[in-house]
């Protein structure tokens, strides 16, 4: 019975985290349409389960490296609407003061160590953070989310050579959403991804990410094992982006179509396959689905409203943290 | 005072704040038993052992990046790049990643880290072993700079380094590793964007870095066996830079010429000449010059290579015109 009580509130709050980011990027994305948002930004919705699936396993202790799409992994790990909706808008109560924006959105405080808008950027961070875990005898464990794209990258090559050779706490976090901007991923990765960590002797594992209990399951097992010295691990994460690469990518039939994109909304839309799970266990019933995802609508409108009406930074801070003291 | 090699004063300063603070740590190729291919770390290894001093793989771009992620969790890496020249392969992990970190994060997080590395021609290593590359790095804000002048900088330039919380970038003139100084016992540092006036003169001020600042000196002997008094000044760290100690000299002896080992176009050179000419203009007297190396690769060559340096007697000449007023670049 406890079992189960813990069960729920673990599935609820994965619900949650779900719901959370889809309903942050809706209004990230008016935000966008209405002009209000300087910039651009990228979206995230449809691979909510792959940032919920893995953060929901690790502690705040652990570390996370982020990539440009890194709202959901933000949000994921931890940070609230408020301060997130300030950095999107360059605000000075925005989580980096408003000097980061959409693509270096981080709550450190929760052991995000940034969203990097270098593709592939962060991996030598999230392996260095990992390589401190080992030095200093700390049982943290770092992933390293980055995307299909990304694995063209060489710095992968070196770093997960080093982890492997080390046995470094750090787990590869490919977020395979198809495509790397407007060209399809098998159009720019040869041979198969997860055989390339296997180069390394690293234990490497395919899920399907749009089912956040599969992707929980496996990061929960991995984790603690990685915990263990038993680490490194590389999981590819088959997922799709709703949205065009960026906001402003709106005309894309000539890179997919809108029959693809109907068929992975429709039929493998990770909150409302989970949100049928849910129903089905008797875990909640709509009534009570609905009326979260209600709270959370508010709590974002409130935050934008919030956000939009907050102050920029004093001209003051353009120089400041230039350099720390 | 006893007299140490600069390659030792490095080691001796690596070794005491590895002593003092746990969170220290080494990582780079070859820098275990081997101690680096110029034998500067030896016998580090055998105090702290591999946890603390690691051998890498050739992967510059990766434990550059490792070293970023390490400083950013609250180790204090110090990072040993072969050659100055590899630098240009590290350039995202460092320029994009260490130096932009503490800014894009609004000051939440910070990296501490050391990235000792080197410079200097003349040592017959061609064009890829031979760069100066100290103003492609001072370049980019959120990177410290420091250029040590010999051992006695050597040592209290990097241990400063060393307990500093941003990244700090050192270059090392590997002519100068067995070129021994005045080294204290007693433990000592040097504070950052503190020029060192080397030596007190009249009529002219010559700024050097690094080896330059021996070329300087050289070239100050023998102007004064000419009767033509020259002030010698080692800004020791590039960034930050004391601003304040070269105006002054520069408003006393109203000209100056600023010698680097960098190739002088859009160099380093340049950069200090233009800041004596925007705050010293109306105490000049003559154009400040710039003596950087030549703008072309480092040829093998003895023959050529010698060419692509300053030497004190250019140095010298230069001095000597600027002084009795010829233009040295008439239009
Ligand atoms: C080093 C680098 N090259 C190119 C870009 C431009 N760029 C931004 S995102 C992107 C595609 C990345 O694809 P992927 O890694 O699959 O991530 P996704 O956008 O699909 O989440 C590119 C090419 C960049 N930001 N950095
Ligand atoms: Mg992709």
């Amino acid at each position: 019975m406890a079992k189960a009580k813990s069960n729920t509130e673990d599935y609820l709050r994965m619900y949650t985290q779900m719901v959370r980011i889809r309903t942050f990027e809706d209004n990230a994305n008016q935000l966008y349409l209405s002009a209000k948002m300087p910039g651009l930004t990228h979206m995230y919705s449809g691979e909510e389960a792959v940032a919920v699936g893995i953060c929901e396993a690790l502690t705040d202790a652990d570390r996370i490296t982020s990539t440009h799409r890194g709202h959901g992994h933000c949000v994921a790990k931890g940070a609230e609407f408020k301060a997130m909706f300030c950095e999107l808008l360059g605000k000075a109560e925005g989580y980096c003061r408003g000097k980061g924006g959409s693509m270096h959105i981080a709550d450190q405080s929760h052991g995000n160590l940034g969203a990097n808008a270098i593709v592939g950027g962060s991996m030598g961070i999230a392996t260095g953070s990992a390589l401190r875990a080992k030095l200093q005898g700390s049982d943290d464990v770092t992933v390293c989310f980055f995307g299909d794209g990304a694995t063209a990258q060489g710095l992968l090559y070196e770093v997960m050579n080093m982890a492997a050779l080390w046995k470094l706490p750090v787990i590869y976090a490919c977020e395979n959403n198809g495509y790397s901007e407007y060209t399809k991923t098998e159009e720019i990765a040869a041979g198969s991804i997860t055989a390339r960590a296997e180069a390394f002797g690293i234990e490497a594992h395919q899920v399907d990410g749009q089912d956040v209990l599969e992707v929980n399951d496996l990061a929960r097992k991995l984790v603690a094992r990685a915990r263990k010295g038993e680490g490194p691990f590389f999981i590819e994460l088959m997922t799709y982006r709703y949205h065009g690469h960026h906001v402003g990518d709106i005309n894309r039939e000539y890179y997919r179509s809108k029959a693809e994109e109907k068929e992975w909304k429709d039929n493998r839309d990770p909150i409302i396959r989970f949100r049928a799970h849910l129903v089905r266990e008797g875990i909640a019933t709509e009534a009570d689905l609905d009326a979260l995802n209600a709270e959370i609508e508010k709590d974002a409108a409130e935050a934008v409203a919030y956000a939009l009406d907050a102050a920029y930074p004093d001209a003051a801070e353009v120089d400041m943290h230039v350099y720390a003291a | 005072m006893r007299e140490i090699t600069l390659s030792q004063a490095v080691n001796e300063a690596i070794a005491e704040e590895m002593r003092r603070d746990p969170s220290v740590f080494l990582m780079g190729e070859d820098v275990a038993e081997a101690g680096t291919p110029f034998k500067v770390l030896s016998g580090l290894v055998e105090e702290f052992g591999t946890e603390r001093v690691i051998d890498t793989p050739i992967s510059e771009p990766g434990f550059m990046g490792m070293a970023v992620g390490a400083a950013m969790t609250g180790a204090r890496p110090i990072v040993d790049l072969m050659f100055g020249d590899f630098i240009f392969l590290i350039m995202d992990q460092l320029c994009n990643q260490a130096a932009k970190t503490h800014y894009m994060s609004g000051g939440k997080l910070t990296v501490p880290l050391v990235l000792r590395t080197n410079m200097g021609a003349t040592r017959r290593s061609a064009a890829q072993h031979s760069q100066s590359l100290q103003a492609l790095v001072a370049h980019i804000p959120g990177l410290k700079v420091a250029m040590p002048s010999s051992s006695y900088e050597a040592k209290g330039l990097m241990k400063t380094a060393i307990r500093d919380n941003n990244p700090v970038v050192i270059f090392e003139d590997k002519l100068m590793y067995q070129d021994k100084a005045p080294v204290p016992e007693e433990e000592y540092l040097i504070p950052f964007g503190v020029a060192n006036v080397k030596r007190e003169g009249r009529d002219i001020t010559l700024i050097g870095t690094s080896s330059m600042v021996q070329v300087a000196e050289k070239a100050a002997e023998i102007l004064a066996a000419e009767g033509i008094s020259a002030e010698v000044i080692d800004p020791r760290t590039i960034v930050p830079l004391d601003e304040k100690t070269l105006i002054e000299s520069v408003k006393k002896t109203s000209r100056a010429i600023v010698i680097d080992e960098g190739h002088q176009s859009y160099g380093v050179t340049a950069e200090i000449a233009s800041r004596l000419n925007e705050k010293a203009f109306y105490h000049l007297d003559a154009p400040v010059l710039r003596m950087g190396a030549m703008d072309v690769p480092v040829p093998f060559s003895p023959a050529l290579e010698d060419l692509t340096v300053p030497t004190p007697e250019q140095v010298a000449a230069n001095a000597r015109r600027l002084c009795a007023g010829e233009l040295i670049h008439a239009a």
